[in-house]
């Protein structure tokens, strides 16, 4: 079989998988005020890994990515409950969530809040269960 | 508006159960995927459509949209694709496996 | 607030996420697995002591206040539901060690298992009407992949026709909610009793209610019961235990909760309607299980007899009825697992399912036979088993609300169930032994142990009643009059 000229899709997804990561972070940080949001952020996030899958060799980038993506939702998941818990030992309700302002370094005054751990955990949880799904079904021949 | 959606949603809803009562297993997928497009249009139908912004406080607006039903909407998305996907996954399995896609011919299997 | 109403479904998400990270380590699955399942099952005997000193536990999610935010409501109907779930999914779980195969297990096996219990205990607590279709989904993507885990030819085809059927009903569900949130613009049970009483249950909301009934009794095995034999009688043993014991209970579950709290305001056209299904139901499930020859199929038919009956109960709306319909629903939980495990048994022990090729097994494995003896007459109620006192009373209520028939079919069914029971303890193992220990498929090594459980508890259940009988009334009493429910959620907010 000829093999197929996938030039312009290779390079071009070299350039393009960096502009999506920096999107879907984008999309995470701002998702507290504006949309966005873990769930998109990771949703995105999933699509750029995709571009990877489909431009280069399924193992290819399985050797260079040796993450289980079940155990990436799973630890997701579990990051999402445990900020739960976490609230919970503090005696308030369970998902409980609070926030303050801290002087940092470089960014100067910054609000820090307790949401975005669950928000990384969504994230997580969307990134591995959409690859798990992506895969079990691209990887029969 | 709404006229128009319901009418959407119907439509939707006809296509859906024909493809759901044909005998092909991706078609019945393909059915169960468009009736939960239609359901998904339905919710956001009966949760009031009208222009408006974020129900946030420190938003000068006059009217607000109803977020619930987004929200609502979004879960049934997420839960609706999962589905789907598992069903495909499963399916494709049922064929090879069993040989067929025919739902006819899957009646008559029993264990062995 | 009450930070414990969370824990009987994030302790099994935990445990469940732990174990899909440690994948390889069966051993750890296994003991992380039991471990969660007595963790619920002491933080809900905790909580039903608080529910029984304080009234009915909320949480907030987040600390918004309801209706706005996501509420968690344990009364006490859901809590005793809660501890029996537990106590039936460890019984599972302990027979599934010892049957359910190292390939299952290397396979996600405890996890999914997990994430079913996550949602049984999720749809029992939840005091949202659209948590309650997420955490349905919770339980149903899980039974989707246990039914089909294992991949054999029957499991396949028969998962085909059970994740249609529950995809098409949770499609109608969110539809049913749609209309719902349409006309009363909220959620919330305790709200939407609240609204449906001041617009009124007329046609449309009625329609409505018919809607989410219809609904709940393809989950439930009501009347739409024609996917129930088959799918529950594809998987192993262990899973299907569990099915029987517990997916129809959660439907069930939904009925009451929904037309207890909600739709409470025409009995005489939903619970008559309910009633009307439930007769069917019974006597459809009874003729099946009468007719079939096989152990499986008759097991999977008492199933649906059983839905039939506890309704038959909740049709009648009478206190005397519900308190029959609660203990009839805990005894069943147990005792559908129970007659599951023991016949999964037999078959394991024989290699087949057909009931004219076994007999004579009593000389062999005399505890089997006897256990399936006092599970046979408790599922039939006989006294002083679990089963009687729940039928005397849903038989009162029925009675009490001038459905005799309703009563009478009940009672007619119980005799057929006897019979089809009996049919399989007689076939099994009276007779002939021509089977010898050295020709027998497999052993009872470790299954014995689930099985006396439950088989103790069936007893308990029955010689203590009076034990029990405070904590039943309570729930009932919560059951028939919404206000309480109302109160303990809202609090305050009446006014919204």
């Amino acid at each position: 079989m000829k093999k197929p000229n996938d030039v312009i899709i290779r390079s071009v997804t070299k350039v393009a998988v960096v502009i999506i990561f920096t999107f879907a972070i984008n999309l995470f940080i701002s998702g507290h005020h504006f949309p966005g949001g873990g769930f998109i952020g990771g949703l995105v996030f999933a699509s750029g890994l995709i571009l990877m899958f489909l431009t280069f060799d399924m193992e290819t980038v399985r050797h260079n990515i040796p993450v289980d993506f079940k155990v990436v939702a799973a630890v997701g998941v579990l990051i999402a409950v445990l900020t739960g818990v976490g609230a919970m030992v503090l005696d308030a309700p369970f998902l409980s969530q609070s926030f303050g302002y801290f002087e940092l370094p470089i960014f100067g005054k910054t609000e820090l809040a307790t949401a975005v751990i669950f928000d990384v955990g969504v994230a997580l949880a969307v990134i591995g269960t959409s690859m798990t799904i992506i895969m079990s079904i691209g990887d029969d021949r | 508006m709404e006229t128009l959606m319901s009418i959407l949603v119907g439509l939707l809803f006809a296509i859906g159960v024909y493809l759901i009562l044909t005998k092909t297993l991706l078609r019945i997928i393909l059915g169960t995927s468009i009736l939960g497009h239609g359901v998904n249009l339905l919710i956001i139908t009966m949760g009031g459509l009208k222009k408006g912004g974020p129900p946030l406080l420190g938003i000068k607006n006059l009217t607000y949209a109803d977020s619930l039903p987004q929200a609502l909407l979004l879960t049934a998305i997420v839960i609706n694709f999962a589905t789907t996907a598992l069903f495909l996954v499963l399916s494709y399995r049922a064929y090879k496996v069993l040989g067929t896609d025919d739902t006819e011919q899957l009646r008559g299997i029993k264990d062995e | 607030m009450n930070n414990l109403v969370i824990l009987p479904i994030i302790i099994p998400i935990i445990a469940g996420m732990i174990m899909v990270i440690f994948r390889k380590n069966i051993k750890l699955q296994r003991f992380f697995s039991v471990l969660s399942t007595i963790a619920i099952s002491i933080s809900t005997i905790l909580l039903i002591t608080q529910i029984h000193t304080n009234g009915i536990q909320t949480l907030h999610l987040g600390g918004w206040k309801a209706p706005f935010g996501v509420s968690m409501v344990a009364d006490m109907f859901s809590a005793l539901l809660i501890l029996v779930t537990s106590i039936v999914s460890l019984c599972c779980l302990l027979y599934a060690f010892h049957s359910i195969g190292k390939e299952r297990e290397a396979n996600y096996f405890y996890p999914l298992f997990l994430f079913l219990i996550t949602g049984v205990n999720g749809s029992f607590i939840t005091g949202d009407i659209f948590n309650l279709f997420v955490c349905f989904e919770v339980m149903l993507v899980s039974s989707y992949v246990l039914i089909s885990l294992g991949g054999t030819k029957i499991q396949l085809s028969e998962s085909i026709k059970y994740i249609l059927i529950n995809i098409i009903s949770s499609f109608l569900f969110l539809v049913a909610i749609a209309f719902l949130y349409a006309m009363t613009g909220t959620l919330n049970f305790a709200h939407l009793s609240i609204r449906v009483a001041e617009i009124g249950q007329e046609g449309l909301m009625t329609t409505v209610a018919i809607l989410f009934l219809i609904v709940f009794s393809l989950k439930a095995g009501l009347f739409l019961f024609f996917w129930l034999p088959g799918s529950y009688s594809a998987p192993p043993t262990a899973i299907s235990a569990i099915f029987a014991a517990l997916l129809t209970k959660v439907g069930i579950y939904a009925i009451i909760r929904v037309f207890t709290l909600v739709f409470y305001h025409e009995p005489e056209v939903t619970h008559l309607f309910i009633g009307i299904l439930a007769a069917a139901t019974m006597l459809l499930g009874a003729i099946g299980a009468v007719a079939f020859w096989d152990i499986k199929r008759i097991l999977t038919y008492n199933v649906v007899v059983g839905v039939g009956f506890i309704l038959a109960g909740v049709a009648s709306y009478t206190t005397e009825g519900m308190t029959g319909s609660l203990y009839y629903l805990i005894h069943d939980m147990v005792v559908k697992a129970l007659i599951f495990l023991l016949g999964g048994t037999i078959i394991h022990l024989t290699g087949t399912s057909k009931l004219k090729e076994i007999s004579g097994l009593i000389r062999l494995h005399p505890g089997l036979g006897w256990m399936f003896f006092i599970a046979a007459l408790s599922l039939s109620g006989i006294p002083p088993l679990s089963g009687f006192l729940g039928k005397i009373f849903i038989t009162e209520g029925t009675f009490e609300a001038g459905y005799l028939w309703l009563g009478g079919i009940g009672l007619f069914t119980s005799l057929m169930v006897l019979y089809s029971i009996m049919k399989i303890f007689m076939n099994v193992f009276w007779g002939y032994t021509d089977l010898t220990e050295e020709k027998e498929k497999g052993t009872t090594k470790g299954l014995m142990l689930p099985i006396g459980i439950l088989t103790i508890i069936t007893i308990a259940l029955g010689l203590g009643a009076q034990g029990i009988h405070e904590y039943v009334d309570m729930a009932v009493e919560g059951l028939m009059n919404p206000s309480i429910y109302i109160e303990a959620v809202l609090g305050g907010n009446l006014s919204q």
